[in-house]
């Protein structure tokens, strides 16, 4: 099964890298015709709009839950009351899908109906906060969105790693006399890297797939402001397009693919060191 | 689900030892799912249960996820039985494959060369001499509608041309109306919609076809073109808050409420109109052209089904009776009454069409008046990033007209 | 829920407080804000549930309803409409249940075996396999979904339950088989080598030494598993098919199924109904889920 698995990844994905290269239509077609389809991709704007949107969600989102979420695991990690209570909520948002996630945010920041207009039944008639309505504000929504959605997780994935911070750290730095917030930037921080490691994987992981909650929140609008890769993929395939559609697919494989490579070169490399450190 | 039924009637056909035909199931998919689509399309439901088989309705949101949906399946190897879809390129590769049942036999038996027109609408079914799909309406796209509510509202009367309309924009947003209402739906297609219809305007029937048609570059980014997508920023800009990914028919229902006060948006509008109880003239004001005095070519467009082949002989029957059942004359009056477009074929009685409708046939009757939709030239890879440019200019304030132009010329470059 | 203690070595371990300083009323007042800000959307999900569309019209969207009904609750679950079919959000709920039920225990135990054989059974090749299924975990969905289609209608499981579950199954394979390989990568090797001795092969040592140890790694792979499948949305809308169409796509296509005005009372009851069934398995073993993450992903 494992070998059907890797088998579909790898013909797969070999297909779709042919395909990019043939002027398909709805049907695989072995039609060849170059670099063509890439130049077209790279010069149309809702692909160039797509991109760009991915990486500044992306980077929106990351930043944001790492943020948070390390704020988070710190604020839980100071032996507050009630912890099992705060991470139950804080984490509740990770076990609704994104489409549930994309609708009921929708509501929230609907100007006639959500936010907005409670703020301003209160008397504040100018106050303004309906982001999905406005082209330039539209991803930072979607960001609100996904952080809601996302941001438990790292937080229990922190969390869990500043747990595993030996207490003698603790005792020798307050022995030491070094401020709280030093502690946890120059030695914890450092120590865990493991758990910032599998967060951020994680994190990354879901920016790149990101699909379902553009199609639940705004369709990909207004106008283009929330196209990402992945909506383009798919709508390319939808309008029968596939030569062009596997182009920007490739496309999007590129940078995991480098990030794939950069960490099998680690990996290697810690494996010649010594072989025992798995 | 395609086996119960038919199993059953054999079963009692073999009991009574009779050779009657065995009725099947025919799964449709189409995306008529607003309230006047619904009452539209269960015309043929209920006309087509009638008869003995079963309308299987298959019934998508959106025009774009529902043909999504037919040729993910297709692709699959798994079609529905019949499929809607807008006449033109959109099932070109459908044909080519072998996938769909040739109703030529059907339309000769029938004689649907004589009855059904203009050419126009013949023309996307019948290829080479052969028919591949059935149109079932002709829909005008160059309409506005507006709510003479929302015009007295701003103390304005409802404007009959664009330079008037231009000028009542301010006026209406200041007596808290939405001036223009448009929505952002599936990437863009009202916008695109509402695009083709100003350029229409700009150019005229005879020029207009030589974009999408003959890929006229230079009249692409000439100065009328330049005019419409400057127009169509002005329009934009007078849209609501709640417009970028709304439906077409909730944007109707705000003309309906009186909440906005003009859409420009195909017939099919008609049809939550009608369901709404409104009254052409005292509630509404159809405007064609769009908002064209004297308006002397109508934008069609329409919707076709296609049947895809089955290898089941019972199921090959039921298509080509719901085929056949389609271009019925008592069947295309009453749906083509309660969706709001006009019927393929001459000979229908359609005393029960409102004014607005029978003012448009008469249009449609004229010779050298029918502009066929862009569909019919381009493919839908071409519309989808035609919707994005569209959209694009309304919604995202930093986009001009003129950029937006330019990158239409590139798409319409490199269009196949 | 406070009664299971935590395991010890993951006590907390920040710096021990020392008095009710400013410092505490900050970390207190900063969680209580963190936890309205989640909180709220749900409460707004739930209380627009119960409201009819005229007191949406007339209130806010944080006003309690007044008159509090399940209606649409029923409505969203047996007869809201998705073109002219008005059953509900039920069938998808039963397709969802059909969907996961098959698929979650199949792609567990085969990322179970995989992971096993991966941290112990160095075979010529492993690595690589694993750098491919590495790669697997972050490959987007979308990039494969073109070849899958076409692959699944050759052999004629397109639109088929056994399709979307082979779907899952391999597009579940990469992360929890990396999950299950930290798991197993980070018990003694020792302990193998024990058995080993012993004479064991590799199945007797999966089934008697590793399984009975998985226990915990595997409750978390079900919960990542249900919740997964549950709320997937993209393979249901593509490899389902008409007859197996899960919840998600369901709740989709109601909510953007609307004659007129958009009817958010029925809308959100479905979205509370859609994301029950995941809730529920969230708070009967969300402590589970954080010990899972403390147990394996943090040491990979």
């Amino acid at each position: 099964m494992m070998i059907v698995a890797i088998g579909v990844f790898v013909i797969g994905i070999t297909f779709t890298v042919v395909l990019s290269f043939t002027n398909s239509k709805l049907f695989p077609s072995f039609n060849f015709v170059g670099w063509r389809q890439y130049e077209i991709l790279w010069s149309t704007p809702r692909w160039v709009q797509s991109v760009t949107n991915i990486w500044f969600y992306g980077f929106g989102h990351i930043v944001l839950c790492m943020g948070v979420g390390f704020a988070l695991a710190v604020a839980m990690d100071q032996r507050i009351r009630g912890e099992d209570a705060f991470r139950t909520i804080f984490l509740y948002p990770f076990a609704l899908s994104a489409v549930i996630t994309g609708l009921v945010w929708q509501l929230m920041l609907d100007p006639i109906w959500g936010f907005q207009a409670f703020v301003r039944s209160l008397g504040f008639a100018d106050f303004t906060f309906a982001p999905l309505a406005n082209g330039e504000t539209a991803l930072i929504g979607m960001i609100v969105a996904s952080v809601w959605n996302g941001v438990g997780v790292t937080m229990a994935i922190l969390l869990a790693g500043l747990r595993g911070i030996d207490e003698e750290i603790w005792k020798a730095a307050r022995v030491d006399g070094i401020p709280a917030w030093r502690t946890y930037v120059s030695i914890v921080v450092p120590m865990m890297r493991g758990a910032v490691a599998t967060a951020l994987v994680l994190l990354v992981v879901n920016v790149v797939r990101t699909f379902d909650i553009v199609i639940a929140m705004t369709g990909g609008g207004p106008g283009i402001a929330t196209q990402m890769p992945a909506t383009y993929v798919i709508d390319n395939i939808n309008s029968r397009n596939v030569g062009h559609g596997m182009a920007a697919a490739t496309c999007m494989l590129a940078p995991i693919a480098v990030l794939i490579i950069i960490q099998a070169v680690f990996r290697w490399r810690a494996s010649r060191r010594g072989r025992t450190t798995s | 689900m395609k086996s119960f039924f038919p199993v059953v009637a054999m079963v009692a056909a073999a009991m009574l030892g009779s050779t009657a035909v065995r009725a099947a199931d025919v799964e449709v998919i189409h995306w008529w799912t607003s309230g006047g689509e619904q009452a539209a399309v269960s015309v043929f439901a209920n006309e087509f249960d009638k008869t003995g088989d079963k309308w299987v309705d298959n019934a998508i949101a959106l025009g774009e996820t529902a043909r999504a949906a037919i040729m993910q399946r297709a692709l699959g190897g798994d079609p529905p039985d019949a499929a809607q879809f807008n006449p033109g390129r959109q099932y070109e590769e459908l044909i080519a494959a072998g996938l769909l049942l040739d109703l030529t036999p059907l339309a000769e038996k029938e004689g649907w060369d004589n009855f059904i027109r203009p050419e126009q609408i013949k023309a996307p079914c019948k290829i080479d001499g052969k028919w591949w799909c059935v149109p079932v309406n002709i829909h005008m796209q160059n309409w506005a509608w507006a709510s003479v509510a929302a015009f007295k509202k701003a103390g304005l009367e409802v404007p009959t041309d664009w330079d008037t309309y231009l000028a009542d924009l301010p006026k209406l947003k200041d007596a808290g109306v939405i001036p223009f209402a448009v929505g952002g739906d599936g990437g863009g297609w009202q916008i695109s919609l509402l695009a083709n219809q100003l350029i229409l305007a700009q150019l005229g029937a005879e020029t207009v076809e030589k974009i999408w048609k003959d890929k006229d570059l230079a009249l692409a980014g000439g100065p009328e073109v330049l005019k419409a997508f400057q127009t169509l920023k002005t329009l934009g800009s007078y849209a609501d808050a709640g417009s970028p990914n709304r439906s077409w028919a909730d944007t109707t229902s705000l003309v309906i409420s009186g909440e906005a006060a003009l859409q420009v948006m195909g017939d099919w509008a008609q049809g939550e109109f009608q369901v709404a109880g409104q009254k052409p003239g005292t509630d509404y004001a159809c405007l064609l052209g769009p908002l064209v005095p004297e308006p002397k070519y109508v934008r069609t467009g329409g919707d076709i089904f296609v049947f895809f082949k089955q290898n089941d002989p019972d199921v090959e029957r039921a298509q080509l009776s719901l085929a056949s059942m389609m271009v019925n004359p008592k069947v295309q009056a009453l749906f083509n009454t309660a969706k709001g477009s006009a019927p393929v074929r001459d000979d229908v009685d359609m005393s029960l069409a409102n004014d607005c409708m029978k003012k448009a046939i008469e249009v449609l009757k004229q010779p050298g008046s029918v502009v066929p939709d862009a569909n019919q030239w381009r493919n839908e890879a071409f519309t989808t990033a035609q919707n994005a440019i569209f959209s694009d200019l309304i919604y995202n304030a930093n986009t001009t007209p003129e950029a937006a132009q330019a990158q239409f010329v590139e798409l319409l470059k490199n269009a196949e | 829920m406070s009664s299971v203690s935590l395991p010890a070595g993951i006590e907390p371990s920040g710096p021990r407080p020392r008095h009710v300083t400013a410092t505490r009323i900050g970390i207190y007042a900063f969680l209580l804000i963190a936890a309205l800000f989640f909180l709220i959307p749900l409460i707004v999900m739930i209380m627009t549930s119960m409201k009819s569309m005229s007191e949406i019209r007339g209130g806010n969207i944080f006003a309690l309803p007044m008159q509090p009904t399940l209606d649409y609750w029923v409505k969203a679950w047996s007869s809201a409409c998705t073109g002219r079919d008005c059953y509900g959000l039920a069938p998808g709920f039963f397709n969802s249940v059909k969907i996961t039920v098959l698929s979650v225990p199949v792609s567990i135990v085969i990322a179970m075996i995989n992971g096993y054989a991966l941290s112990f059974w160095r075979f010529r090749g492993s690595e690589l396999m694993f750098a491919i299924l590495l790669f697997g975990a972050f490959v987007p969905f979308q990039v494969l979904v073109y070849p899958i289609i076409f692959g699944l209608s050759r052999v004629g499981l397109f639109g088929t339950l056994p399709g979307i579950v082979i779907v899952h199954t391999i597009f579940g394979m990469p992360i929890l088989t990396l999950l299950f390989r930290n798991f197993f990568a980070s018990l003694p090797v020792e302990l193998f080598k024990a058995a080993r001795v012993d004479g064991a092969g590799f199945w007797r040592i999966f089934f008697s030494v590793m399984l009975p140890m998985s226990v915990p790694i595997t409750i978390v792979a079900v919960i990542l598993q249900v919740t997964g499948i549950w709320n997937d949305f993209i393979f249901g809308l593509v490899f389902a098919g008409r007859e197996n169409m899960p919840m998600t796509v369901q709740l989709n296509n109601i909510v953007r199924t609307s004659t007129g005005t958009v009817e958010y009372s029925t809308n959100m009851a479905a979205t509370v109904l859609t994301g029950a069934v995941p809730l529920i398995v969230y708070f009967v073993s969300g402590k589970w889920f954080v010990r899972g993450i403390a147990a394996g992903a943090v040491k990979g």
